[in-house]
């Protein structure tokens, strides 16, 4: 019986701790997908989580700052779109200036609303998400499977990514399908980043994300850029946090083992997956360019 | 008189009035702006002041100074740890009266820039520096934590209680200590978890990691927390909300955030020690050297407030009251982390 509790649990808390992996890395996967790189997914996490905090604390309500998590996703991503589609820009700098503009930004706005340095007030147990982004989460893996493969729209954001000449050639613009995708990858992972604020704790604190963007990112790679892979890995990396947690403390005899050798577990499980298990994963051909 | 001289003097007069009038304008200045005006730095830690605990009783303590003593404050919170000793340099530079780090990451960088300004003053808390010109503010918090866990041991149904800490570190380590002490000084045969969000700065900042630490302890059978890892403690305190269980907030009050969730406070006097060291630096009175603050002196302490009073019976209270009179007394003795092996 307590054996079945600890399995339920660890269970659970696995799901928990993937579920803002899950979003950030279907954002990023539909960025690199449609060939551009995404290493703003941290920023746009924050943003979401700041986003989601605010209006769900304002109007009391977690769905509502679910939206406004949406329309955050959607600026940030599309100004990430125009640096990187219209102007050119590198992908990388561009990348690392988002996440430290959004990193700025958060003070800056809670000390004209709440006069705080960077934290939001605490929404109600009753105002916040008990599941539902979990189950979200799942939707939204299946739903992007689905439309990778079976949709034609799927098809033009493969070819952005590997060989967008063949998209010219057919007619579609690359421009317009890159654009969506990273205004889209924006979304996701600022649901991710929501996820944090709105379910996993209760109000935003700085830097709550604490480099969740960059390992949703190894997860896609990990997955070799395909969703379920991705989802997968996702997993795998929250169980790895989730029996870390269980670990702490505990004895080989009279030896307790050291907090710090616990805590990287999933850094070893990282590095370990990414060298060794993989074989080789392969970016899109174009990304970058 | 020859109208040379008589130019001249007028010239002197005219020279002395200026004089005068200048000094006069420098008096009128000196008096709204150095006179009486302390000009008081303080450096939060990574936490900021809102972090409802260590930092924000630091702020709270210095705001009090402020509005009370008419100091000119200005407060600044490091992003990163790197930024410290920077931060204590400007301040340094501008000509500060007084100094105050708070947290035990700025200790070396105060010890550094204050060799250097030898004629500012520092004051450190959570760290000890010997100089003449920095007072080093140190608090007891094995006996509080001592208390409160007796607190934890005594309303505990499930005969386990839980520590969740932020930063690993030896002052993080001194607060598990004394609570399990306090937790088996009541029932020996007490189940104590202890866990710690993370080993770098971080750690301060991740509620929902500290939750996850809170859930699986819950899960495991405890049913009293007691949270001592800075902002992340609202992730502790969401956890017992979810699952109606207890727990212990740290360093401020932190009764008012959740009530009826929240059993006591280890109250750490940051703000009081703070105020305090302002207060004699107005008044000429600053001294360097080490102020240690404990139960005796009310530095540290549990909280009894309106929004845990019915969580706490009158019996357990005097129990407690009971307690720290023996630690006073040194009838008990409290294990120091820092005294170990």
């Amino acid at each position: 019986m307590e054996f079945m509790l600890l399995v339920f649990s660890l269970l659970f808390a696995t799901l928990r701790l993937a579920t803002p992996l899950i979003f950030a890395s279907m954002g990023g996967f539909m960025s690199e997908r449609s060939g551009v790189v995404n290493v703003a997914l941290e920023g746009f996490m924050l943003a979401g989580a700041f986003a989601g905090a605010v209006v769900g604390y304002s109007f009391d309500s977690a769905w509502l700052g679910w939206g406004a998590a949406l329309i955050a996703g959607l600026a940030m991503g599309a100004f990430y779109a125009f640096f990187t589609i219209e102007l050119k820009a590198d992908q990388i700098i561009t990348g690392m200036a988002v996440n430290l503009l959004v990193m700025g930004l958060i003070p800056f706005i809670t000390k004209i609303l709440y006069s705080s340095t960077g934290s939001t007030p605490a929404l109600l147990l009753e105002d916040r998400f008990r599941f539902e982004p979990m189950l979200m989460a799942f939707i939204l893996v299946t739903a992007l499977t689905y439309w990778l493969y079976k949709t034609r729209s799927g098809l033009w954001l493969l070819f952005a990514g590997e060989h967008p000449e063949a998209l010219v050639a057919s007619g579609v613009s690359v421009r317009k399908v890159r654009w969506a995708a990273v205004s889209l990858s924006g979304v996701f992972a600022a649901w991710g980043g929501t996820s944090l604020s709105l379910f996993l704790a209760s109000s935003y604190s700085p830097m709550m994300t604490g480099g969740r963007g960059f390992m949703a990112l190894a997860a896609l790679i990990f997955g070799k850029w395909r969703p379920l892979p991705a989802f997968l890995a996702c997993l795998l990396f929250a169980f790895a946090d989730a029996v870390q947690i269980r670990l702490q403390g505990m004895h080989i005899g009279n030896f307790e083992i050291p907090v710090q050798f616990i805590q990287i577990l999933p850094y070893v499980v990282t590095i370990i997956a990414l060298a060794g298990f993989i074989g080789k994963s392969r970016a899109p051909k174009a990304l970058g360019k | 008189m020859p109208k040379s001289t008589q130019v001249s003097l007028l010239l002197g007069d005219q020279m002395m009035f200026k004089s005068i009038l200048t000094n006069l304008l420098i008096m009128l200045i000196s008096t709204f702006s150095f006179a009486n005006t302390l000009k008081v730095g303080l450096v939060l830690d990574k936490g900021g002041k809102d972090d409802k605990s260590f930092n924000a009783a630091a702020y709270l303590g210095a705001t009090k100074a402020q509005k009370d003593l008419k100091i000119d404050l200005k407060y600044v919170e490091a992003t990163d740890t790197n930024a410290i000793e920077n931060l204590h340099r400007s301040f340094a530079r501008k000509n500060f009266d007084l100094v105050i780090g708070i947290g035990f990451a700025q200790k070396d960088a105060v010890q550094k820039v204050a060799a250097q300004f030898p004629k500012v003053k520092f004051a450190i808390v959570d760290g000890e520096i010997n100089a003449a010109n920095v007072r080093s503010l140190l608090f007891e918090e094995h006996e509080g934590s001592f208390l409160v866990g007796a607190l934890a041991a005594m309303t505990s149904k499930t005969n386990s209680v839980g520590f969740v800490g932020g930063m690993d570190i030896p002052l993080i380590r001194r607060f598990a200590m004394g609570y399990v002490a306090g937790a088996k000084y009541i029932n020996p045969k007490i189940t104590t978890t202890e866990n710690y969000v993370g080993v770098t700065g971080e750690a301060w900042n991740n509620p929902a990691k500290a939750k996850e630490l809170a859930l699986a302890q819950f899960a495991k059978g405890a049913d009293v927390i007691y949270a001592g890892a800075g902002a992340s403690n609202t992730g502790v305190f969401d956890a017992a909300e979810d699952k109606k269980k207890f727990a212990i907030g740290c360093d401020s009050n932190q009764n008012w955030i959740k009530p009826g969730v929240i059993l006591t406070s280890m109250l750490k006097a940051v703000d009081v020690a703070v105020y305090d060291t302002i207060k004699e630096t107005q008044e000429g009175k600053f001294t360097g050297g080490v102020s240690r603050f404990g139960l005796k002196n009310k530095g540290v302490d549990y909280t009894l407030d309106q929004y845990n009073e019915k969580l706490i019976p009158a019996e357990t209270r005097k129990k407690l009251e009971d307690i720290k009179a023996k630690i006073i007394a040194g009838q008990i003795q409290v294990p120091d982390y820092y005294k170990k092996k």
